[in-house]
């Protein structure tokens, strides 16, 4: 049945910045879909067969075909709905140095966040120290490419989109670390980007509210700052071990 | 016609597998191009100013144009240059394309690397995610006849290729198993075939030199190593 064979169906979680670039997507482009709420504690059989190699979230499935990894899914949007909005440049140039600094936000600046949340001490303080850095880079490079601004208020594309769903509640990274994350003199190009962006009726619709992520992000760095604490004392547990035979 | 080789530069480093895959790709396009080795442990001015955020290669120069990242190049050629198409045109297929081979770098690629530069409890958490990421791909790897990319090389041919050549060296140099024929024929069969392909023999780097150089580098790693280590 066409309705079927058309259909689209998004399986993620609520407060994954992962799964919110794809619904931010999907809601540019105006493509009506199915969200599945997943238990990642408790993965259901659906998951595992639409994903079987990593049996995580995104997960996108259209005309019954799985599609997983949030930028593969991004990329698939865009070629598989030609009409409406483009999240990608039309010139091949600007495409390759948007998909250079998605990969540059991703990969470079979401592990530096990751390391300054999950860690503390010096280790942290480094961390933190590496972020800036990257967050300057950053700025310099979005004044380059987009010498005009980076964002008009309205063309949402698959950059903002990936800034957006990382650096998008930049205030609730701010809340739990107590640092400065986005600081509007030495970044305002970002700043202006990052809120101009916050301020659209889409991103409202689909970001939870500030206490609930707050909750979350919380919760994941005293994991992470337990896990560490627990690899530090195995460290130790084994040292005194091997130092009494 | 202008030499067209003039208009089209690569900058590279001769052992890097990263910057083998922009050539072989401009290779099966049939473009013409100027290599410039760079020394990446002495890095040039050129290098520098080119991709001044990441200071890596390969970078790419086409009619003054610079373009970073070897997956990000990969993509531009495609576009740029459309004989010979490295993605599928449907969508779904380019998307499973994409997929493969961001699975194989992170998974076989980045731990085989990591079980090279480090040793013991390190080393064997490596080789255990490699091989078990292997067996995934052998199940890919049985549903082709020639290559990823169909009768032709493809994308995810040029992003797996390192397989074939670059693993085997990394096997001797650090005394490891990863890519066993017996284990894996079909990915073996595959990647056997694509270095053998005319257009690829002819642009690797001389094995002897590589065993030299990975031996050299491993150990210059391992002895900084602190957990996982980038590429």
């Amino acid at each position: 049945m066409e309705e079927e064979h058309n259909k689209v169906t998004l399986h993620g979680v609520l407060n994954s910045t992962f799964t919110k670039r794809v619904e931010f997507a999907l809601k540019v482009k105006g493509i009506p879909y199915e969200f599945v709420v997943e238990n990642l504690t408790n993965k259901s059989p659906l998951l595992l067969k639409y994903n079987p190699v990593h049996k995580k979230v995104p997960v996108l499935v259209h005309n019954a075909k799985p599609i997983c990894e949030s930028l593969i899914i991004l990329e698939y949007i865009d070629e598989a709905w030609k009409n409406g909005a483009k999240l990608l440049p039309k010139d091949s140039y600007i495409r390759a140095q948007v998909r250079f600094w998605i990969s540059y936000i991703q990969q470079q600046m979401f592990e530096a966040m990751t390391l300054v949340v999950s860690t503390d001490g010096e280790t942290q303080e480094k961390a933190i120290k590496e972020l800036y850095e990257k967050f300057e880079v950053l700025e310099k490079g979005m004044k380059d490419l987009f010498p005009n601004g980076t964002f008009d208020g309205k063309n949402v594309g698959f950059l903002d989109i990936i800034m957006c769903s990382v650096f998008g509640p930049y205030k609730v990274q701010e809340q739990v670390l107590g640092i400065k994350v986005i600081d509007q003199e030495r970044n305002p190009i970002i700043f202006s980007w990052v809120t101009a962006l916050n301020e659209l009726p889409l991103v409202k619709e689909i970001t939870p509210p500030h206490e609930e992520l707050v909750a979350v992000l919380q919760t994941f760095r005293n994991f992470s700052l337990n896990l560490a604490m627990l690899d530090h004392l195995i460290a130790i547990k084994v040292c005194v071990l091997c130092s009494s035979c | 016609m202008a030499s067209s080789s003039e208009k089209v530069k690569v900058l590279g480093f001769w052992v890097s597998p990263f910057v083998r895959r922009v050539e072989w790709a401009l290779k099966l396009k049939g473009v013409d191009y100027e290599y410039i080795e760079e020394d990446i442990f002495n890095k040039s001015s050129l290098l520098l100013k080119l991709n001044p955020v990441r200071q890596k290669v390969p970078v790419l120069v086409h009619d003054l144009k610079v373009v970073a990242e070897s997956y990000v190049i990969l993509e531009y050629i495609d576009e740029i240059w459309k004989q010979n198409s490295l993605l599928p045109l449907d969508p779904y297929q380019r998307a499973m394309a994409r997929f493969w081979a961001k699975f194989a770098e992170e998974k076989v690629f980045e731990t085989a690397w990591n079980a090279l530069c480090s040793g013991g409890e390190e080393k064997e958490k490596a080789l255990k995610i490699a091989i078990e990421s292997l067996e995934i791909l052998e199940g890919e790897a049985k549903k082709i006849q020639n290559f990823f990319g169909g009768d032709r090389i493809g994308y995810l041919d040029i992003a797996m290729g390192w397989i074939g050549y670059w693993l085997p060296v990394w096997e001797q140099v650090g005394c490891m198993s990863i890519l066993d024929p017996l284990k894996f024929p079909a990915t073996s069969a595959w990647a056997k075939r694509f270095i053998s392909h005319p257009l690829i023999k002819h642009n690797l780097p001389p094995r002897e030199e590589m065993l030299v150089y990975f031996d050299k580098r491993s150990k210059e790693l391992s002895s900084i190593s602190q957990g996982w280590i980038k590429v």
